[in-house]
């Protein structure tokens, strides 16, 4: 189309309010530890990528010379192994390195599959309400009322241990918060004009449920979904420390946990780096998704 | 009831477009109550005619024009649209129904999808119309655009982008798109200011003139409905308590609810006083209406007689009708 410019009657001034974007990195901006979490994660997701590149040394090629070796700056440690090795002689740092991968692929693979699930439930139930929003809503106050890590290992020990079934375990233990957001929102946003005037120009229910309404009920679910990778890891790790998660000799963060508890009082650096990293992981998802949803919630707004 | 066979006062067309007779709606309420929001609701709008629904918040206004598109069920009553039974359709057959009808919102900030652009929202209304993507649909849209005032290059924004006055636009020119032959215009002005209510109803002026549209005009505002509207109905508590053309009810309101209105109406010159008629009270709640009249309770005119009977919409002759015991015939106050 040519962008001439056609005179009207009433011609609006292009100064507009600022886009929501840049709006949105406005409010996030203000927020020092949301700022610090993107950093960590956007490092993390770097570190992760790179992974191959960067790690000096295979994360599961074992080297008996050098058992439980500790960091460079402790005596007796080496730059060859600059955070130790574990007890059958692997480089720390390149664990963590692969754990990294991993832990992300499994906070963002659950996270995704329990957004989806969830948003298409939530989006369901609040649209045709009754009996259909009864049966959703009641099976995920019931999955609600168990402790999520027994909900997860009772999956689990259904299904079998394995990165897979843990994955699909915590999912599904995540999975309520999403369709109760998404229904809240859906709910509201129905109630809208322009819900009524699609349905007054004729649209489908289907276009009405992901075309319309869909849309504009994203930003609560990108918040939940944010701080839901952190809780994603954790449980995943969780799992793998106790044995019904990613399995041996997998780099996962939570099962190098497990096989290193023997060692906590001799080694400490072999049991104390997984848990920073989950710790750190965990801590910049939380702050990240925080600020998110400070900058998205408009009641916040100054 | 007397069914009162409706004239144009003016201009007499063959058939009117929608003849609604006796419409009710009633909503449930929490142990068992019934909301009596609509009431036995007669209207007749002709091809071309603007018929402005008037009346305080809770009167029905807004139920009625739902209900005519059947965005809220009816609980009873009949809706012809140019011929065709409405209230009779099945859903699916609604479906292809509605589009020969549309509606303009009052709150032009809920009434656009925030995540979609202009084009976009138009494209979706030209869509159901038949137009496949490509240059026929555009050049319908910027067309659309124009019609209303706006330009081409506003179809590539977003709705946040733009004042009440212009969205209020952007949901004319969407409404436009189907080509309706029926539009209900619940409120289209009363979120904007003065100055752009007035640019609002000039534009549906105009627009009624250029294409021929028919419309139910929803508002509480006196002035605005007497300005765009050829004839005026007047509701209080889910029935209606006068129907004439715009000038009539106006200048002679002969219902005492209508006279109240007229007199709270502000009038922007300072040396014409009217005879202010104080309306005590608010208005009763629509789960228990009063006996009778529904009026009674506030009416300055009322007799005991009013508790007795619902006073039936009654022809007083040159078109104008009236649920008043104390008028008679001929408008003759008794």
């Amino acid at each position: 189309m040519t962008a001439e410019t056609i005179p009207t009657p009433v011609a609006a001034p292009n100064t507009g309010p600022p886009h929501p974007l840049a709006e949105f990195w406005l409010y996030f901006r203000a927020n020092a530890g949301a700022v610090v979490g993107l950093f960590v994660i956007v490092g993390l997701v770097v570190v992760a990528l790179l992974a191959d590149v960067i790690s000096p040394h295979s994360p599961i090629i074992t080297n008996n010379t050098v058992f439980l070796k500790p960091p460079f700056w402790q005596a007796g440690g080496t730059l060859a192994y600059p955070l130790g090795t574990d007890a059958i002689g692997r480089d720390i740092l390149s664990r963590l390195i692969h754990g990294a991968r991993l832990s992300l692929l499994i906070g963002i693979a659950v996270v995704v599959l329990a957004v989806f699930a969830g948003t298409v439930l939530g989006l369901v139930a609040g649209f045709f309400r009754g009996m259909i929003e009864i049966v959703i809503m009641r099976l995920m106050d019931i999955t609600l009322t168990l402790p999520s890590l027994l909900l997860a290992i009772v999956i689990v020990a259904i299904l079998g241990p394995g990165l897979m079934n843990a994955m699909l375990a915590v999912s599904v233990v995540l999975l309520p918060h999403y369709v109760r957001i998404a229904r809240a929102a859906v709910i509201s946003e129905v109630a809208k004009d322009y819900v009524t005037a699609a349905r007054v120009i004729g649209a489908g229910r289907m276009r009405l449920m992901f075309k319309e309404v869909l849309p504009n009920c994203v930003a609560p679910l990108i918040v939940q979904a944010t701080l839901g990778i952190s809780t994603a890891i954790l449980d995943a790790a969780a799992l793998g420390f106790l044995g019904l998660g990613a399995q041996p000799p997998t780099p996962e963060w939570g099962t190098m946990l497990a096989d290193a508890r023997e060692f906590v009082v001799r080694a400490w650096w072999v049991v104390t780096l997984p848990g920073v990293a989950i710790l750190v992981t965990v801590l910049a998802f939380n702050l990240f998704g925080d600020g998110l949803r400070d900058a998205l919630d408009p009641k916040l707004k100054r | 009831m007397t069914i009162a066979v409706a004239r144009d006062v003016d201009q007499a067309p063959a058939t009117p477009l929608i003849e609604v007779r006796g419409l009710v709606k009633h909503f449930y309420a929490p142990g068992g109550r019934i909301v009596h929001a609509v009431e036995d609701v007669d209207l007749t709008i002709g091809r071309g005619r603007i018929v402005g629904l008037v009346g305080e918040s809770g009167s029905g206004k807004t139920t009625v024009g739902r209900t005519l598109l059947r965005l809220i069920e009816p609980t009873g009553g009949r809706m012809s649209f140019d011929g065709t039974d409405v209230f009779a359709l099945s859903a699916r057959e609604m479906r292809q129904w509605r589009r020969r009808m549309q509606i303009i919102f009052q709150d032009p900030f809920s009434s656009l999808n925030p995540r979609l652009t202009i084009r976009a929202i138009i494209a979706e209304a030209l869509d159901t119309r038949g137009y496949a993507k490509g240059r026929a649909r555009l050049d319908r849209t910027v067309e659309l655009l124009e019609l209303v005032g706006l330009s081409a290059d506003h179809a590539s924004r977003y709705p946040h982008e733009f004042s009440g006055g212009q969205r209020q636009r952007i949901g004319i020119a969407r409404a436009l798109a189907v080509e309706p032959d029926f539009i209900v215009a619940d409120e289209p002005v009363s979120a904007l200011d003065v100055s752009i209510q007035a640019q609002v109803l000039n534009l549906m002026e105009d627009l009624r003139r250029r294409l021929g549209l028919t419309m139910l005009f929803i508002s509480h505002d006196l002035s605005v409905i007497a300005y765009a509207c050829d004839e005026i109905v007047v509701m209080y508590l889910g029935r209606v308590m006068e129907r004439g053309s715009s000038r009539d009810v106006r200048i002679a309101p002969l219902h005492p609810y209508s006279q109240a209105l007229i007199a709270a109406a502000p009038v922007p010159d300072p040396s014409r006083r009217r005879v202010h008629v104080p309306l005590g009270g608010d208005i009763p709640s629509p789960i228990a209406p009063p006996s009778g009249c529904v009026f009674r309770t506030r009416c300055p005119k009322a007799l005991p007689a009013c508790a007795e009977t619902v006073p039936p919409l009654t022809d007083v002759g040159q078109g104008r009708f009236v649920a008043c015991l104390r008028v008679g015939a001929g408008g003759v106050s008794l």
